[in-house]
């Protein structure tokens, strides 16, 4: 299993890296969305696989997961959240003041 | 602790800087007698600590700051810190009277004796400091305030040049000398004085050393204006004349010999020292005085001539035996004294004259006729006259060229006629301003008809005047004791005995100043000859002109480097930025075998869902990258990977992750969805085949790069630092999900931080869209009903107390089992968006008149009151507490300070997106309505 979502993790970072290479703004958020995912799946596996019940303190709990990376995560999803509404808010102010959605609008010299 | 009265002299002119700015808004005299004040107050706490920096003895007073770095506040109080801290505040108080009458009327006096402190007060930090990091911060601060001094009248564009040139050579130098104070720290062990002081001869014997010293000298030389670095210091006569008196005379260039004084145990002594340090000095003398006769203007004359005692100055530090180290801390009082009172006069002068043209002004003892008498005595100290300070140090120099142990024999002639033909240069310049400028003639189309100045105007050179006859005439009563403590700084092994008297005999050294004067007078006397050949052979263009060029070409070079990697574009810096951390994780995995990657673990058998969700992920990246220049179909696909890690999340036993990641998802497709509306809906395909490729190799390298890592963490074992947080959630923090636990408890500060973060993306979108104008790129729904279909509307209206009450089951319940605020803010911003959606922006904003940006503000301030709360009963910030509360009717339930922080932490995420998403949502209201239909938008080149 480790293998698979090795894989799976470079397939997501691979789409993500070649969409936020790409010239428009909207492909920039959406290779943020796949780089984020691959990065948050990295950080919480860190915590490895194996884990048979969920983080929680109950008496008895068969190998619980580890909760510190899950901490870690989920602040990071929902700020991951604020910085993907920041840049369409970006993406739409160039839009409106250069007309165009090309990352380099206006700015490239 | 009359020793801690250090600390006092040190921060008297910065604590004096705001009181100066105000007292100088009410009246110019307000200014000058506090700034005197300040100087005064400086050096009445230098007085009690006479005696002990007259025993020989240096003080020093410490505060610790960081120790672990070596880097300590000390202060050292010995005989050469106590001459120039008395230089600096006693001249200093001088000029304050002096520029009180020399300035204009309306110029801002406060301002200006605020510069002249902050200056006073990093030139006393240079020559007080015992760490030589403290020591380097003050020099910078001494070229920041000459900057600003000598930019004084800023509105004269030679003023502002030659601010930037002295800040240019000397910054330049400061740099230098960093480099060569680290590397002595390094050699020495210590940044203390004391220490490296004492180690001179391991210092001395270091392989190191050569560069160090090099790099020291060019700190000190670029300083002390030495050749060929001198160029700035007459430049800087631009600056009004109390400021070239303080600068040049006693304080600034000082700082440079100053520096090569005080390392003088650690650093002279050796060849490389004789040559550097000599060499420079005799050739900046020599120069110096050359420069100066033919200089018309009297304060460019001042200026060379200071360049060339500089260099004598340097001269006699580098000829490394005791007795010419005894001569140079002579010659540092003396030329600051006499120099000081000559630019003073010569500011009078000018003043006077409104000009300082030496071929205009002439004859000025006739209309002027103490302040002539002045400045002559003080121009004859200048030239070396006997009875006058300046001839004393120039004996004891004449002397030791005579006696210096490296040139004995066939070369002993070479230093004594040397210094014999620089002397007369000296002469040949001051007789040229005694002569020229007081008699001479009349003067010659004055814009002013000259006249005494006032009589305080006046008091400041008289009392320089008067000090250079004390000196000149009883030298071992006026400064006896002060130079042999300055001098027994420079030689710790002892202070050779010296007397200073006037009258030594009839011996060599006088035969030269004899011969000095007699070739300097007609050396004078012909110098219409010299004036023709260099107006002949000169270099036509002038220092400011060639400094600006370089300035210029400086900085178009700087803007050309710049361009190769910084063009604006952020393709190419995220196209660099990949590669760079592709190139250091290569680095890192250098000569690792293949066979370590996969780590001891067992691995874990694959089952089916995995491999669905596997396929799944692919499915949707794969997806996303085909389409995705449709921007719709590329959200869909899009949403099948945020799905598939939601579950990923619930299979590996986060279900508060799954939660978080599934409600996230929704509020970024919609997102996503509102902004298509204004891009357009299809990109034109804008990447060159080779552009593809090249970033297709990229995206591939870091996809492997990411599948190895993760590979060799997970096969990995890891010793986890969880145990605590899984054993204390429930005692400590009164919970049993441990992930809520850490969130709002354990690392409750890291949280506020990060809903912080949260709360300024969503200002910053808000500022970002506000007044901002979009052209809808396709044609909207033809009907009111068909935007809000009704069904939908109705059934959302049912819906949203329900969801509500979820998001506060989910809230409540959080501490214990999956939930908390961030999952509960994120549900209600999902149930109360939907109502955005299902029955369109103006409905929703009328009745959930919510202003979110107050919401958000409300959500940061329950959390930090929170954390406040705590400090009220004496425990750190964010400390939590908790009990159990047993209601009638329901259940007894926990109630837990933690819960606040999670409120606030509710709200700011509820505020965040749901500004977020209204923001967006209501940018359609203020569409351009002008011209339906897209216009494509041109295609950008590539770059």
């Amino acid at each position: 299993m480790e293998l698979v979502i090795a894989l799976a993790l470079g397939v997501l970072t691979a789409s993500g890296l070649y969409l936020l290479l790409r010239p428009t703004t909207f492909s920039v958020v959406l290779g943020l969305t796949l780089l984020s995912y691959a990065v948050n799946v990295l950080i919480f596996l860190g915590g490895r696989l194996g884990a048979k019940s969920p983080p929680l303190a109950v008496p008895g709990a068969d190998t619980p997961a580890d909760p510190l990376p899950q901490a870690l995560v989920l602040t990071a999803i929902v700020i991951g959240f604020g910085m993907t509404a920041y840049l369409v808010a970006l993406a739409l102010k160039a839009k409106g003041e250069c007309d165009t959605d090309h990352v380099d609008a206006g700015d490239a010299r | 602790m009359t020793a801690n009265l250090l600390w006092l002299v040190l921060a008297a002119p910065f604590l004096g800087i705001v009181p100066v700015v105000l007292a100088g808004r009410r009246s110019r005299s307000a200014a000058a007698w506090s700034a005197a004040t300040v100087m005064a107050a400086g050096l009445a706490a230098l007085t009690p600590l006479l005696p002990a920096a007259f025993s020989g003895q240096p003080t020093v007073v410490r505060a610790n700051w960081l120790p672990e770095w070596g880097l300590d506040l000390a202060l050292r109080l010995d005989g050469l810190g106590l001459l120039f801290a008395l230089l600096i505040l006693g001249i200093g108080l001088l000029i304050v009277l002096y520029a009180a009458y020399y300035l204009p009327k309306y110029d801002r006096l406060g301002l200006f004796y605020a510069e002249l402190l902050a200056f006073a007060g990093g030139m006393l930090g240079v020559v007080l400091a015992e760490n030589m990091i403290m020591m380097l911060v003050f020099w910078e601060i001494t070229s920041l305030t000459s900057f600003l001094l000598i930019a004084y009248k800023y509105e004269n564009t030679d003023a502002r040049i030659a601010a930037r040139m002295a800040l240019a050579v000397t910054g330049g130098g400061g740099l230098a000398l960093l480099a060569g104070i680290l590397l002595l720290g390094n050699i020495a062990g210590s940044f203390e004085l004391t220490e490296v002081l004492a180690r001179g001869d391991a210092i001395r014997a270091h392989p190191l050393y050569p560069v160090m010293l090099v790099m020291i000298l060019l700190g000190a030389f670029t300083k002390s204006g030495q050749f060929p670095f001198h160029f700035w210091l007459p430049n800087a006569m631009a600056a009004p004349t109390p400021v070239s008196a303080y600068l040049h005379s006693a304080t600034m260039v000082k700082a440079g010999v100053f520096l090569l004084a005080r390392l003088y145990p650690a650093l002279s002594g050796t060849d490389l020292w004789l040559v550097l340090v000599g060499t420079t000095g005799a050739v900046t003398f020599a120069y110096g005085a050359y420069v100066a006769l033919l200089k018309h203007d009297f304060k460019g004359l001042l200026a060379y001539s200071t360049i060339s005692h500089l260099g004598l100055i340097t001269l006699l530090l580098g000829l490394n035996t005791p007795m010419s180290a005894v001569a140079a801390v002579f010659h540092i009082i003396n030329h600051a004294i006499f120099k000081a009172s000559l630019f003073m006069a010569a500011g009078i002068i000018d003043h006077e004259c409104g000009t300082r043209d030496m071929r205009r002004i002439n004859g000025m003892f006739k209309y002027m006729p103490w302040t002539a008498t002045l400045g002559i005595v003080a121009a004859g100290s200048m030239a070396g006259v006997p009875l006058l300070n300046g001839f004393l140090s120039k004996e004891m120099f004449f002397t030791e060229t005579v006696t210096h142990p490296a040139f004995q024999g066939y070369a002993s002639w070479v230093l004594p006629a040397f210094a014999t033909i620089a002397g007369m240069l000296s002469v040949a310049y001051s007789a040229r301003f005694v002569h020229d400028v007081f008699f001479n003639g009349e003067p010659i189309d004055l814009p002013k008809s000259p006249h005494e100045p006032p009589r305080w105007m006046r008091l400041p050179v008289e009392v320089l005047v008067a000090l250079v006859l004390l000196v000149g005439l009883l030298p071992q009563f006026a400064v006896g004791p002060l130079l042999k403590v300055a001098a027994g700084a420079l030689l710790p092994a002892g202070v050779p005995e010296f007397k200073l008297a006037v009258w030594h005999g009839f011996n060599l050294p006088l035969v030269m100043s004899i011969l000095a004067f007699a070739l300097g007078i007609a050396h004078y006397v012909n110098r219409q000859h010299l004036f023709t050949l260099h107006e002949r052979f000169s270099p036509k263009i002038t220092s400011p002109v060639a400094f600006e060029r370089v300035y210029r070409d400086a900085g178009r070079f700087a803007t050309w480097l710049l361009g190769l990697v910084d063009n604006g574009s952020l393709q190419r810096y995220l196209a660099l930025l990949v590669t760079f951390v592709l190139a250091l994780a290569v680095w890192a995995w250098r000569g690792v075998p293949a066979q370590s990657l996969s780590g001891p673990l067992p691995q874990t058998p694959v089952d089916a869902a995995v491999l669905a969700a596997f396929a799944a992920v692919v499915f949707g990246c794969v997806g996303t990258l085909v389409w995705h220049r449709q921007r719709l179909v590329a959200i869909v696909f899009l949403s099948v990977v945020g799905l598939v890690t939601s579950l990923a999340f619930i299979h590996l036993q986060a279900p508060d992750l799954a939660l978080t990641q599934l409600s996230v998802e929704v509020v970024t497709i919609v997102l996503l969805l509102l902004t298509l509306r204004f891009l357009p809906g299809e990109t034109p395909p804008a990447s060159s085949t080779a552009r593809k490729l090249r970033d297709g190799a990229l995206a591939l390298s870091g996809g492997v790069g990411v599948t190895v890592l993760a590979y060799a963490m997970l096969t990995r074992p890891f010793e986890t630092i969880s145990g605590y947080h899984l054993a204390q959630s429930l005692p400590g923090g009164g919970g049993t999900n441990v992930v809520n636990v850490i969130l709002v408890d354990f690392r409750g500060f890291d949280t506020l931080g990060e809903i912080a973060v949260l709360a300024m993306a969503a200002l910053g979108l808000h500022a970002l869209l506000d007044g901002v104008r979009l052209r809808p790129h396709a044609t909207s729904a033809t009907s009111e009903a068909d935007r809000h279909p009704i069904m939908l509307a109705q059934l959302m209206r049912l819906l949203l107390p329900l969801a509500l009450a979820v998001s506060v089951y989910i809230f409540l319940r959080g501490h214990n089992l999956p939930g908390g605020g961030f999952i509960a803010g994120l549900i209600a911003a999902v149930a109360l968006m939907l109502q955005y959606l299902a029955s369109g922006i103006d409905f929703a904003a009328a009745r959930l008149r919510i202003d979110y940006v107050r919401v958000l503000g409300a959500g940061l301030a329950i959390a930090t009151a929170t954390g406040l709360a705590s400090w009220l009963t004496g425990h750190p910030f964010l400390t939590s507490t908790f009990g159990y509360v047993h209601p009638p009717m329901i259940d007894k339930f926990e109630l837990a300070s933690a819960m606040a922080f999670d409120l606030g932490v509710f709200m700011v995420v509820v505020a965040s997106v749901l500004l977020a998403l209204s923001e967006l949502g209501a940018l359609s209201r203020r569409e351009i309505n002008a011209t339906p239909g897209p216009t494509p938008a041109p295609v950008q080149e590539e770059r």
